[in-house]
């Protein structure tokens, strides 16, 4: 289900809607639909309200949030295929899973 | 009993407003579970401070929980689901490498690429693994370079490693001693130790691959007269045999005598230039040139008119 920009609104209090089309510009949200008519999934109003209390209560300046995410991501990415990784090897046979951990030890 | 939010945000009783959110930001800064994942302890850590917050932040419910009328429980909230919650899970995707702009360079890296590596490194902690590389420095001196010698090399462990530097030896060649390296691990063979050779310059020998050269001081009687002189050579004095008449800045060669064949390599030449040496004042000497001369004989003739 998309979430329109009033929505949000309602759900991130003291969100600007310049500030919010800054982001969108600088890709570190993704919305559909054009400036005046965005929609946005579930994850992405998550990280609009990361992003803004990144901002506003972490004290995190606009121009180093494109750092800030940049490093968060590619931690969010390892952990992801860390998962994926763990998910297979949760697939093998139990020997071969024994000695995977012995030589992780 | 829930925790005094004074006491989980750090600051007085007294504290301003200011003070209060300065304390919660650091706070934050520090716990924030987006950027803790999977740290179940920032993640509870956060929640009170969060929840300490929301009380003290707003003036009324601060006053009222000062006055004793409400007591920290119930504060937490359960906060939304939090932006980790979805980049952990498929969905996360959507912001893979984000922050450097969607479509960065990095979308086509698989999965492989990553893990390769660690288990190509992981690999050898179960299987043996060879040593390490040690590496030296050892200083020779230019005619054990040249004649091959026996060097003992004392390693910083108090160790020594006898190190044998063959004939023809040339600056910064290294040498190789097989298994004299780090041990190895879980049964692997040692590294090898890595020597590299400087050779400290002779007084008088210079060398130029396997020919060596010498300047070689004569009387003025001896090249006016001939003789026969004894040459230093890298493996002995030899005698030469100076014509009548040879003068300063000849060059004779005498074969055989500079580098020894080693490897396919022949053994090079010593060459030797002849430096005329007047020596200590003489009287006679001096007497004879005033009354001496040497008719139409110039020695600066064709360096272009010099007298």
């Amino acid at each position: 289900m998309m979430v329109t920009l009033e929505r949000l609104r309602l759900e991130i209090r003291g969100l600007d809607e310049a500030e919010l089309e800054r982001w969108i510009a600088a890709s570190l949200v993704r919305a559909e639909g054009a400036a005046g008519a965005r929609l946005f999934e579930d994850i992405d109003v998550a990280r609009i309200r990361l992003i803004y209390e990144l901002r506003h209560e972490l004290e995190i300046e606009e121009p180093a949030l494109p750092v800030v995410l940049s490093l968060m991501d590619q931690l969010y990415d390892l952990r992801r295929r860390g998962a994926q990784l763990n998910a297979a090897l949760a697939d093998l046979p139990a020997d071969v899973r024994q000695a995977i951990l012995r030589r992780l030890g | 009993m829930a925790d005094d939010p004074y006491k989980t945000l750090g600051v007085e009783k007294t504290a301003s407003a200011e003070q209060i959110r300065a304390a919660y930001r650091k706070l934050a800064k520090r716990h924030h579970p987006d950027l803790n994942p999977g740290n179940k302890a920032a993640e509870e850590a956060f929640k009170k401070v969060s929840a300490a917050n929301d009380l003290l932040s707003d003036p009324e419910k601060r006053g009222r929980y000062d006055r004793g009328e409400i007591d920290a429980t119930g504060a937490e909230r359960e906060r939304p689901r939090t932006y980790r919650n979805y980049a952990e899970s498929g969905r996360g995707e959507r912001y893979a490498h984000a922050g450097a702009g969607f479509g960065g360079g990095f979308a086509d890296e698989g999965f492989e690429d990553l893990f390769a590596n660690i288990f190509e490194q992981r690999g050898g902690r179960g299987g043996p693994v060879r040593g390490q590389d040690a590496r030296y420095v050892l200083q020779a001196s230019f005619l054990d370079a040249v004649n091959g010698a026996t060097s003992r090399l004392t390693l910083p462990d108090g160790q020594t490693l006898d190190v044998k530097i063959p004939p023809g030896t040339q600056e910064g060649d290294v040498l190789r001693l097989r298994g004299r390296g780090q041990p190895g691990l879980n049964g692997g063979p040692p590294g090898d130790a890595l020597i590299e050779i400087h050779i400290t310059p002779h007084p008088f020998y210079r060398r130029e691959g396997q020919d060596i050269f010498l300047d070689l001081p004569v009387s003025l009687s001896e090249a006016v007269l001939g003789a026969k002189v004894t040459v230093p050579t890298p493996r002995g004095p030899v005698a030469m045999t100076l014509k009548p008449h040879t003068d300063g800045g000849t060059e004779l060669r005498l074969r055989g005598r500079g580098v020894p064949a080693h490897g396919k390599l022949p053994a090079g030449d010593l060459y030797v230039t002849l430096r005329v040496v007047i020596g200590p004042m003489d009287e006679k000497l001096e007497s004879f040139l005033r009354t001496w001369a040497q008719p139409g004989f110039n020695p600066r003739a064709g360096m272009g008119g010099a007298e």
